[in-house]
């Protein structure tokens, strides 16, 4: 497959169409009817619940919130080839890969309203927590990779980029540690066309992402991010070659950022309708169901029942996370250390005392 | 101002771009770029509508990298520009510290005083906007450490476009510190013609006699909210605003502690090494004698800043400050 779409050919890799028709047979992936409704049930529900934060934000219920909106397939092939002993280094548009490694939702929306409690992700095996310094994650991943091969351990580092993160420093950095240490990572850059208003073209003068991987000698191929069979191929072949212990990938996933960057962007200021829409037939699910369909594995009946049942359950975790007690002035303090300095302690006491002080005066 | 100027309301926001815009009318050298500062004008739209004033070769979007922003800036300076580069978020700046702690504080040094760095970097700062992770925090004391940097913090838009002005004109580098929480939150008449306010002079924005506080940037307005509260109490409050983190004017301060003899310093970032810490040392030089109480700092925790639900304990309340400004005044 990589010497196939090696990227110097400027082939993209793709396996359906706009419409969910076969269009490449040859790596058309064995995928059981099950695992693909599975696959299509778990890009519904963090669509839902995606679009669903979005409003809660709108209604002053959370702080600001980095949607994925029109991004799902790339965490959902992700999340049908990661194992529970994998790593994943996300950045913060990868809600479908968090929760396939077993974070819930009401853990993400503790952060977004404001709480480190939500980083710890106590049921997500080796993940890190969200990265905001963009692509400054990238740089952990081959570390972690760097561990694995000590050990000589069979895992796989799952690290997430954005198009304006590969323009970083560290973004360089990572790709030429991983592949001289031969490291067990697969650098999956979501190429959304976007770094908040700058366009693609105007972040590098190449022709892609993929084709940097030739520089740094290790694999690269550019997938459509929007075709979920295209995207679970890549990551599975990818996947395998860095278990055979041939180094990294870098894995660039063309698809769109439909929604803004945060809910603090205005994405009219930068790009056109016209733009939107052209993309909007390129839509992960709308294709992965068109598919289903065409199967009879799927119908939309089923489908609007089922987004009623994720809307509760969506606003039943969000609910319990509303729910969650309350902040404690030990909370900013005592994950500083190990073992808290006493000047720290006593930073602590000083402000017990101006709140029994502010108590009183009341 | 003087009578005649003619003037207009501005918030932070209007008055940064107001500075930018008469800097870039008078001077092709002066040359603005960063994240999002063209097409979008900034995430906090300071430099909305520059570029369709002045072209994109004036002002335009870089590729996201920010030790880039800053070490292409060195670059241009060195050959004759004055580039002001924007920083998203001062929490944002670090991958950029290589370039200003090793070239853009010591390249005027390195060549014996051949090559200018007369650039700008600006970036917002500070806590108080319900924000996700490092995008908090207040890390001036840092930049003040550094030799070879001037760090400017504004807490009026009429300053902010003074400072800036200077800022731009001024023939070293310098950090530029905008208090991102008080961006729109406070209005004012400002001059529409070019003035300067100079880099290095502290203003005393109310004459006390009990206890001297300075402060600089957001807190300004807190203490000025804790001094009714002291007023209430019967304490005179001397509020000097920094405005200039370095160089530091001492003697502003050292004056009015002469007079006051209490001495509180009011700053949002960490409590150890930080602009507290420096002043504190200061007094104890220069009027040690004049003491009634122990210097106080005013400050955040020696923490990281806690995500919106924790942010309160860590923030600087005028309540908070009106309880240091009596303690140290009934020691």
């Amino acid at each position: 497959m990589f010497e196939e779409y090696n990227p110097i050919n400027e082939k993209i890799f793709r396996v359906i169409d706009n419409d969910g028709k076969v269009i490449n047979k040859k790596w058309m992936p064995e995928i059981s009817n099950e695992r693909l409704i599975k696959a299509y049930k778990d890009m519904l529900f963090a669509r839902t619940a995606d679009l669903q934060t979005v409003s809660y934000q709108r209604q002053g219920r959370i702080y600001t919130y980095p949607p994925n909106y029109g991004q799902e397939a790339i965490s959902g092939a992700t999340a049908m080839v990661m194992r529970n002993e994998d790593w994943l280094v996300p950045a913060f548009r990868e809600m479908g890969a968090y929760l396939a490694k077993g974070a819930t939702l009401k853990e993400l929306f503790l952060v977004f309203m404001g709480h480190e409690d939500g980083n710890v992700f106590k049921n997500a095996n080796n993940m890190l927590p969200t990265s905001v310094p963009i692509a400054s994650q990238l740089l952990h991943a081959a570390g972690i990779g760097y561990e694995i091969n000590y050990n000589k351990k069979k895992q796989v580092v799952y690290a997430f980029v954005g198009d304006g993160g590969t323009s970083e420093g560290d973004f360089h950095e990572a790709l030429n540690f991983a592949a001289v240490w031969k490291a067990p990572v697969i650098f999956i850059v979501q190429n959304n066309q976007y770094g908040i208003s700058t366009p693609f073209k105007m972040q590098t003068a190449s022709k892609g992402i993929a084709i940097k991987s030739i520089a740094y000698g290790m694999k690269g191929i550019q997938v459509d991010g929007n075709d979920i069979f295209a995207m679970y191929q890549a990551v599975k072949n990818a996947s395998e070659h860095a278990l055979a212990g041939n180094g990294p990938v870098l894995i660039e996933a063309e698809t769109y950022r439909k929604g803004a960057h945060t809910t603090s962007d205005d994405p009219t200021k930068y790009r056109s309708k016209e733009e939107e829409e052209a993309w909007d037939c390129t839509d992960p699910l709308k294709r992965l169901k068109l598919y289903l369909i065409s199967k009879k594995l799927w119908s939309q009946k089923e489908e609007d029942q089922l987004v009623e049942e994720y809307k509760l359950e969506v606003d039943r975790q969000f609910e319990e996370a509303e729910n969650y007690p309350a902040y404690k002035l030990e909370d900013v303090f005592k994950y500083m250390y190990d073992e808290m300095p006493d000047d720290l302690k006593k930073q602590q006491n000083e402000y017990e005392n101006f709140m029994k002080w502010k108590e009183a005066r009341k | 101002m003087e009578g005649g100027a003619k003037m207009k309301v501005m918030n932070m926001v209007n008055a940064i771009n107001d500075a930018l815009n008469i800097k870039l009318a008078e001077d092709r050298n002066v040359i603005v770029y960063g994240e999002d500062v063209g097409v979008e004008g900034g995430v906090f739209r300071v430099t909305e509508g520059l570029q369709l004033k002045y072209g994109v070769e004036r002002v335009f979007d870089s590729p996201l990298a920010e030790s880039a922003i800053v070490g292409t800036a060195v670059g241009m300076a060195a050959a004759g520009l004055r580039p002001v580069v924007e920083m998203q978020f001062s929490g944002f700046a670090y991958p950029a510290l290589n370039q200003i702690i090793s070239h853009v504080s010591r390249l005027h040094n390195r060549s014996r005083g051949r090559y200018n760095m007369s650039m700008v970097i600006r970036m917002p700062y500070g806590g108080g906007i319900n924000a996700l992770e490092h995008h908090s925090e207040s890390m001036e004391a840092f930049y003040g450490h550094i030799p070879g940097l001037k760090v400017v913090i504004p807490s009026t838009p009429h300053d902010a476009k003074g400072l800036l002005i200077s800022a731009i004109e001024s023939n070293d580098p310098v950090i530029f510190m905008e208090p991102k929480r008080i961006y729109r939150a406070i209005k004012q008449e400002v001059a529409e013609e070019k003035f300067n306010v100079p880099i290095g002079k502290a203003k005393v924005l109310s004459n006390g006699t009990d206890v001297t506080v300075v402060a600089y940037g957001a807190m300004v307005r807190e203490v000025q909210k804790a001094m009714v509260m002291a007023k209430e109490a019967g304490i005179s409050v001397e509020l000097i605003d920094l405005r200039t983190i370095y160089p530091i004017d001492k003697e502003t301060i050292t004056a009015s502690v002469k007079k006051t003899g209490r001495i509180i310093t009011v700053a949002e970032g960490p409590t150890s090494f930080g602009m507290g810490a420096e002043i504190a040392a200061i007094i104890s030089e220069e009027a040690f004698l004049h003491l009634e109480a122990p210097p106080k700092r005013v400050t955040g925790f020696d923490t990281i800043v806690p995500l919106p639900k924790g942010e309160h304990f860590y923030l600087l309340t005028p309540e908070k400050i009106f309880y240091e400004i009596e303690r140290t005044v009934k020691y």
